[in-house]
């Protein structure tokens, strides 16, 4: 196995002052010109080496804010920087230090997996004897070298993925930005992608990962912002977001969904309850936070029964994500 | 020296995808001779009018036949465009160090070089069925140079409708909407001497006109002054479609 340190930064680079932030976003905003506002307001910072996250729904904004930073989109309003370069004014140093995988991809079907990561190269300047080096390197870590020779057209999901990322890796980038990596993804190439990060944050490369899989974000991200209609609306490491809200959570659906306002009032004053949320999106659930849920259960639904608000369903759950995304949003969240 | 290296090594990019076309080659060899031999066998009486000027139809059609397969191969540069974009090699391409202009100038040199030797091709065939190179070797360049700028100039045009439509179905309209009418002001088929006035003013103003005269002068060996004023011009009407091309990388940009 090839080492982990041929994604760390480029050894020509000057050492950095270790107060440089390696990604930021100032109050980023996109508005498209059919007055689509993507992004209304978007500020987060990743420092050098870390693993950020930005989780969020579908048509979040994530992808937008990763184009902005990886100099693809043009904000229209706040600024984004790359260890300290705008990434409007200095578009073209920013894209020296950057590497990108793109959530449309990026691999040439017509060219070989070789040619792909040759044009990478190239386009990099990266002298020819090097680069050659690069490539069989980059094609024996990510387990392309049998299929090196064939056109990217006759690869699998799995095997284009993996192209792209290490496209995203020949000029050894100081920051890799992950957009969706593993949507579409089956189970099994999910699980190597996911082991990929994991070796390259460990080299020491930033990284900036977008997913709408409450999982991945949980697993992979040393610190996560969750986005929501283009706007962030909780930060920081998944523990800590989840420790925010200490004990379990109590999923209600309700028979009749007329009487949510009713059953959370009701909910609301009973001891051991530390909160109660409806979903913007289902009028017949109910949730509440509970100290703990073992003991806390027969109370919630004795005193439902007693007012005589009927429950169809019932679930007790570990605070997850699901959970920060619910508190902050106030709508549940779904994967697809 | 960046911006050339850049698009050398985009324009490689392309030939190795269209040598891995065997169809697209092969097909793109027997159209320019079926188009000279179609065309040469419909029109073949129409050298006979009063005041068309010219002996032999295949003499004067050949020149106009290389200038509108530059003319239709290149409209379709733009597709080829769109495939990046939609596969999201653009974005790739964008997010590196390389210099935009080279993106649009690699394709332009594919299209250029392309229609160069289609036009080669076609000057041989007509020879074959009886035309004569009366400006020698170096008209027969001349024909296939007038070819290749019209061919770059066309292709930055449809490139850039790929970037401002982002849409198959636009870039296909606009490219229709441009180029038959684009034909029919020009002398590609038809002696100017039988063109209504309205189209002889329309032809002098219209670039594809200039790249069939320039040719036709080039293969007759004819006004050799006038051949480089035209050549000039088709250069200038290149780099300013070029130009337009690489400024709607800014609108894209901002669409995106």
């Amino acid at each position: 196995m090839t080492s982990v340190d041929s994604a760390a930064p480029s050894a020509v680079e000057a050492p950095r002052a270790s107060n440089v932030l390696a990604i930021e976003a100032r109050d980023l905003k996109k508005t498209y010109s059919g007055g689509v506002e993507a992004l209304r307001g978007v500020s987060f910072s990743v420092r050098p080496g870390e693993v950020f996250g930005l989780l969020g729904p579908n048509g979040a904004g994530k992808s937008t804010a990763v184009k902005i930073l990886t100099t693809l989109s043009e904000p229209t309003g706040g600024s984004g920087s790359v260890f300290g370069f705008d990434v409007v004014r200095d578009a073209r140093e920013v894209r020296r230090r950057i590497g990108c995988v793109a959530q449309a991809s990026g691999v040439d079907h017509a060219a070989t997996g070789r040619e792909n990561l040759e044009l990478q190269g190239r386009l990099f300047r990266i002298p020819a004897p090097e680069l050659k080096r690069r490539v069989d390197e980059l094609l024996d870590l990510f387990a392309l070298a049998e299929a090196a020779h064939r056109p990217a057209r006759t690869y699998s999901g799995g095997m284009k993925r993996r192209l792209d990322v290490a496209m995203g890796l020949v000029h050894r980038p100081e920051v890799l930005f992950l957009d969706e990596p593993t949507t579409g993804l089956d189970p099994e190439s999910r699980a190597v992608l996911w082991r990929e990060v994991r070796r390259l944050a460990s080299g020491g490369l930033t990284l900036l990962l977008t997913t709408h899989y409450l999982e991945e974000a949980d697993q992979l991200a040393d610190r996560l912002a969750i986005v929501d209609r283009g706007r962030i609306v909780a930060e920081g490491t998944p523990d800590g977001l989840k420790a925010k809200l200490a004990g379990d959570r109590i999923s209600l659906q309700l028979v009749e969904s007329g009487r949510g306002g009713e059953a959370r009032q009701l909910l609301g004053g009973l001891p051991g309850v530390t909160g109660v949320l409806a979903d913007a999106d289902r009028a017949d659930r109910v949730y509440a936070h509970v100290v703990d849920g073992a003991h806390d259960l027969p109370t919630v639904l004795g005193a439902l029964e007693r007012a005589g608000i009927g429950v169809a369903g019932v679930a007790l759950t570990r605070p997850s994500l699901d959970d920060v995304y619910l508190n902050a949003t106030g709508h549940a969240y779904q994967e697809s | 020296m960046e911006f050339l290296r850049d698009t050398w090594i985009l324009f490689l990019r392309l030939v190795r995808a269209t040598m891995r076309m065997p169809v697209f080659i092969i097909l793109s060899i027997a159209q320019p001779i079926l188009w000279v031999a179609m065309f040469g066998a419909l029109f073949r009486s129409v050298v006979q009018i009063p005041g068309f000027g010219a002996t032999s139809y295949v003499q004067f059609l050949a020149p106009g036949v290389a200038i509108m397969t530059a003319l239709f191969g290149a409209a379709h540069s733009g597709m080829g465009m769109l495939v990046d974009i939609e596969r999201g090699v653009l974005d790739r391409l964008l997010a590196t160090p390389a210099a935009r202009g080279s993106i649009i100038a690699a394709r332009l040199l594919n299209s250029g070089v392309q229609v160069f030797l289609q036009a080669g091709l076609i000057i041989g065939v007509a020879m074959l069925l009886g035309a004569k190179a009366q400006g020698g070797v170096s008209g027969i360049l001349l024909v296939m140079l007038s070819a290749s700028l019209l061919g770059a100039a066309v292709a930055a045009f449809s490139n850039a409708v790929a970037l401002l439509a982002r849409r198959q179905e636009t870039v296909i309209a606009v490219m229709n909407f441009v180029i038959l009418p684009a034909t029919f002001t020009s002398s590609m088929l038809m002696s100017a001497n039988l063109m209504p006035g309205w189209v002889q003013r329309a032809a002098n103003v219209n670039p594809v006109n200039w790249a069939i005269v320039a040719a036709r002068d080039g293969f007759e060996g004819t006004a050799p002054h006038e051949l480089l004023v035209r050549l000039a011009l088709l250069a200038a009407f290149a780099l300013v479609c070029g130009l337009f091309a690489t400024g709607s990388f800014g609108r894209y940009r901002r669409a995106m």
